[in-house]
C-alpha cells in the first residue's frame, strides 16, 4: 500500500470520529440527555407517589446536606473563577473550621445538655465570627505562601502546592487532635415539627437559613461592593484589571479570605449538625463540593449554590432508594453525564479561550 | 558500504567520539546513570543487607515509574490534565486478577479462568487503553479543567464499582491467590526444577528478583517507546495541541483522534503497571486505586518536570522514596537515633508525650505536604524540565514583560 492511500484512510477515520463527536455534542446528545433526565424524573415521581412521607423526608435531608456542600463549593468556585486554580486545600480549610470551633465553644463554657438559651446563642454568634476570621486569615496566609509566588509559574505548579497544602492542613489537625473522630457538642435544640409524617427539625431549618443568608450576602457583596467589582474584573482579565488600577494581590487575597469565611462557617455548621468531625473529613467533602461547583458552572456563584443543593439531594435519594455504597458512583456518574452534554455546567457561560 | 559498516561499528575512535558526545548531553547521562544504577543496585543491596527486601521495594518503585511515564504522555505531551489515572491502573490490575485466579469460580460464572500472564499483560494494556478511549471520546472536547473533573469522577467511580460488585470481584475483601507468571521451559533453563544449590532458578514466586527484572524490562521498553512517540508525527501533534489547540486544528491536525490517542496510549501504560502489580502482590483490592494514587502520580510527573521523560522517572523515584521509604521509616529511625544518643526518655511514653516513634509518625502528613510545597516553590518547572518547556517559559515571561 502506498503512502498516499494510508494517509487518506487515516483522515477519513479521524473525520468520522470528529463527526460522531460533534453529533454527540449537538442534537443527538441533547435528545439523549433530555431523555435520561425525563426517565430520572419519572422514577422520582413514581417513588414520591408510592411513599410521599419518605420522599419528602429524604428531600429535607438532601437540602440540608446540599446547603453545607454549597457553602464549601462557593469557595472553590470563587478561587477558580479568579485564578483558575483547583484549590485542593479548601476542603481541609472547611474541616479546620470545625476544629477551631471546638476549643472556642469550650472556652465559652457551653456544652450539650444545657437548655438552649441566650448564653448558647451569644456563644454561637461570637464563635462563628471568630472561626470565620481565623479561617479566613489561615487561607490568606496559605495563598501568600503557596500560591502567590507561583502566579506566573506553569499552570500545574500551584495545583501541586495546593495538594501539598491540603496535606499540611490535614497534618496539622492530625497532630493537634489525633486520628480519631471527635465529638462536636450538640448545641442546637432537638425539637422540630411533624407535618404529615415528615419531620422538619430546627437544625435542618437553621442550616438552610444560614446558608441562604450567607449566599445572599455573598451575592450582594460581589455584585454591589467595590471589592466585588474588582474581583469580577480580575476574574475576567487580570492584566486589564491591573491596568485599571486594581490591586491584584489584594483582590486575590480577599477572594481567598471570603471563600474561607464561608468554608469556616460551613465547617462549624457541619459540626453542629452532624456532631462529629474527623481530620480527614475535608478530603471527601471537598471533592463533592468541588463537583458541585463544576456542576453549577465553575466561576458562577449561583451555580455553585445550585450545584451544592442538587448534589445533596441526589446523594440523599441515592442513599435512601439504592445504597450508600453506590452514591459516589451516582454522583460522579451524573457529573460526567452533565459535563459531557453541557460542558460548562448548568449555569456556566461559555468562557473564552485564554 | 557493507564492508565499511562493521569497521565503523568496531572503530574505537568512533566510539570515543560517541561517548564524548553523550557525556555532554544531559539526557544521555541521566539515562546512563539510571540504567547502571538499576542494574547494579540489586547486587549491591543483596550483598550489603543479605536480603532481597530492597529489591522488592524497587520493583514497587518501578510500578510507579511506569505509571508516571504513562501519565506524562497525557499531561506532559498532550497537556490534558488527568486526575483519575488510577482508574486505568485499576482496570489493568482487575483484568489480570479476574482472568488469572480462582475468583471467577466463586462468581455467578462458576468457572475460574487461568490465562497466562504474558498474554494478559497485553490484554490488560488493551483494556486500559480501550477504557481510556471510551472515556475520552465524549469528554475530550471539554475545556481544560472540566476534563480534569471528568477524569476525577471516573477515577472515583471505577474503584467504587469494583468494590460494590462484590459477587464478581470479592468487593472489599479483594482478590487473592492470583497466579504467578510462569516462564516457558526454554527460558527457565535446563536447571529449572533440579535441586541445584549453586544456581537459583529464575522463577516467579516469592523471590522479588524476577519481578524486578521484569519491571525493569517493562520500564526500559516503555521509555524507548515513549521516546520514539515523542519524536514521531503524533508526538509533534500532541505538542502543537498542548500549545494552542485552535492553531493546531487550523494546521490540519485532527484534534479529536490525536487527543484520543494520547488518552488511550497514556492509559495503556497503567494497564501494564496494573497487571504487573496484580502478579507481584498476588492481591488486588479496591483500596489500591484511590484518588490519592492518581494524585501521587500527578505529583511525580509535575515535580519531575512535565513532558520530560527522564525528569518524570526521577520525579517518580524521588516521590516514591520520600513517601514509602523516608517517611515510613522515620519513626523507627527517630527511635533508633534517640536510643543511640542516650535520650531514652524521649522514646518512653509519659503524659501527653506518646514516645518519639508515635510522635514522628504523626508528622508524616505534614512533612509530605511541606516537602511538596517547598519543592514546587523552589523549582516551579520541575526537577528536570524539558528543554522545550524551559524555552517556552523563558519566552512567555519575556512577552508579558513587554506587555507590562
Amino acid at each position: 500500500m502506498s503512502e498516499g492511500t494510508t494517509a487518506v484512510r487515516d483522515r477519513t477515520v479521524g473525520d468520522a470520529l470528529r463527526q460522531a463527536q460533534q453529533a454527540f455534542a449537538g442534537d443527538v446528545g441533547g435528545a439523549l440527555f433530555s431523555a435520561l433526565g425525563v426517565v430520572g424524573l419519572i422514577i422520582l415521581v413514581v417513588l414520591a407517589f408510592q411513599n410521599p412521607g419518605q420522599f419528602f423526608q429524604i428531600l429535607i435531608y438532601g437540602l440540608t446536606d446540599g446547603a453545607l456542600y454549597a457553602l464549601v463549593a462557593l469557595g472553590y468556585t470563587m478561587v477558580y473563577g479568579i485564578i483558575e486554580l483547583i484549590n485542593f486545600a479548601h476542603g481541609d480549610i472547611f474541616t479546620l473550621g470545625s476544629f477551631v470551633a471546638l476549643p472556642l465553644l469550650a472556652a465559652f463554657g457551653v456544652d450539650e445538655g444545657q437548655a438552649f438559651g441566650v448564653q448558647i446563642v451569644i456563644a454561637l454568634v461570637i464563635t462563628y465570627l471568630l472561626v470565620m476570621i481565623i479561617i479566613g486569615m489561615v487561607n490568606v496566609t496559605i495563598e501568600r505562601i503557596a500560591y502567590r509566588p507561583l502566579r506566573n509559574a506553569p499552570r500545574l505548579a500551584p495545583l501541586i502546592t495546593a495538594i501539598g497544602m491540603s496535606f499540611v492542613v490535614e497534618g496539622l489537625m492530625y497532630i493537634w487532635r489525633g486520628p480519631s473522630t471527635l465529638h462536636f457538642p450538640d448545641l442546637l435544640p432537638e425539637t422540630g415539627w411533624i407535618v404529615n409524617t415528615v419531620r422538619i427539625g430546627v437544625k435542618d431549618i437553621y442550616v438552610l437559613v444560614l446558608a441562604i443568608i450567607l449566599v445572599t450576602a455573598l451575592t450582594l457583596f460581589i455584585n454591589r461592593s467595590k471589592l466585588g467589582k474588582a474581583m469580577r474584573a480580575t476574574a475576567q482579565d487580570r492584566d486589564a484589571a491591573q491596568l485599571m488600577g486594581i490591586d491584584i494581590n489584594r483582590t486575590i487575597a480577599a477572594t481567598f479570605f471570603i471563600g474561607a469565611v464561608l468554608a469556616g462557617a460551613g465547617g462549624m455548621t457541619w459540626g453542629l449538625y452532624f456532631n462529629n468531625v474527623n481530620f480527614a473529613l475535608g478530603f471527601n467533602a471537598g471533592l463533592i463540593a468541588f463537583t458541585a461547583a463544576v456542576l453549577g458552572g465553575i466561576g458562577n456563584i449561583q451555580g455553585a449554590a445550585l450545584g451544592g443543593l442538587l448534589i445533596g439531594i441526589i446523594a440523599a435519594y441515592s442513599d435512601a432508594y439504592w445504597s450508600p455504597l453506590w452514591t459516589p458512583v451516582v454522583v460522579f456518574g451524573i457529573l460526567i453525564l452533565i459535563l459531557v452534554f453541557r460542558p460548562t455546567g448548568l449555569l456556566g457561560m461559555r468562557v473564552p479561550e485564554k | 558500504m557493507s564492508v565499511q559498516a562493521p569497521s565503523r561499528w568496531l572503530d574505537p575512535k568512533v566510539w570515543r567520539k560517541r561517548i564524548a558526545k553523550g557525556a555532554r548531553d544531559r539526557d544521555t547521562v541521566i539515562y546512563a546513570v539510571l540504567l547502571i544504577a538499576a542494574v547494579a543496585l540489586p547486587e549491591v543491596a543483596y550483598f550489603a543487607t543479605g536480603s532481597t527486601f530492597l529489591v522488592s521495594q524497587w520493583a514497587d518503585a518501578g510500578v510507579w515509574v511506569l505509571l508516571a511515564i504513562g501519565l506524562n504522555v497525557v499531561v506532559g505531551f498532550a497537556g490534558l490534565l488527568d486526575l483519575g489515572y488510577a482508574a486505568f491502573f485499576a482496570i489493568g490490575a482487575y483484568t489480570y486478577a479476574l482472568l488469572a485466579s480462582t475468583q471467577l469460580g466463586a462468581s455467578p460464572l462458576h468457572h475460574s479462568v487461568h490465562l497466562p500472564f504474558w498474554l494478559l499483560l497485553f490484554v490488560g494494556m488493551f483494556m486500559a487503553a480501550a477504557f481510556g478511549a471510551i472515556l475520552g471520546f465524549p469528554t475530550l472536547r471539554l475545556r481544560g479543567d472540566y476534563l480534569a473533573i471528568v477524569t476525577l469522577g471516573f477515577g472515583e467511580i471505577v474503584p467504587d464499582v469494583f468494590r460494590n460488585l462484590d459477587q464478581w470481584t470479592g468487593g472489599i475483601n479483594a482478590i487473592g491467590n492470583i497466579d504467578q507468571p510462569t516462564l516457558p521451559v526454554w527460558l527457565n533453563g535446563p536447571w529449572a526444577d533440579l535441586p541445584l544449590e549453586f544456581v537459583n532458578p529464575f522463577k516467579f514466586g516469592f523471590d522479588p528478583v524476577p519481578y524486578y527484572v521484569l519491571i525493569l524490562l517493562l520500564v526500559v521498553g516503555s521509555v524507548i517507546l515513549v521516546h520514539n512517540l515523542q519524536k514521531s508525527r503524533l508526538g509533534r501533534a500532541w505538542m502543537a495541541i498542548r500549545e494552542d489547540e485552535v492553531a493546531a486544528a487550523a494546521m490540519g491536525i485532527n484534534t479529536v483522534s490525536t487527543k484520543l490517542l494520547a488518552f488511550a496510549i497514556g492509559a495503556s501504560f497503567s494497564g501494564f503497571a496494573g497487571v504487573f502489580l496484580g502478579a507481584k502482590l498476588s492481591l488486588v483490592g479496591p483500596d489500591n486505586f484511590l484518588f490519592i494514587v492518581s494524585i501521587t502520580v500527578l505529583v511525580m510527573v509535575v515535580l519531575g518536570g512535565m513532558g520530560n521523560i527522564q525528569g518524570v522517572i526521577v520525579g517518580a523515584l524521588v516521590v516514591y522514596y520520600i513517601n514509602f521509604n523516608l517517611l515510613t521509616n522515620l519513626p523507627n529511625n527517630a527511635v533508633a537515633a534517640a536510643n543511640a544518643l542516650g535520650l531514652t526518655w524521649l522514646v518512653e511514653r509519659h503524659g501527653d508525650w506518646s514516645g518519639i516513634g508515635d510522635e514522628t509518625q504523626r508528622l508524616n502528613f505534614l512533612l509530605f505536604g511541606l516537602i511538596l510545597v517547598l519543592m514546587m516553590l523552589l523549582r516551579p518547572q520541575g526537577l528536570l524540565p524539558s528543554r522545550v518547556r524551559e524555552q517556552e517559559l523563558k519566552h512567555s515571561t519575556d512577552i508579558t514583560l513587554e506587555v507590562k
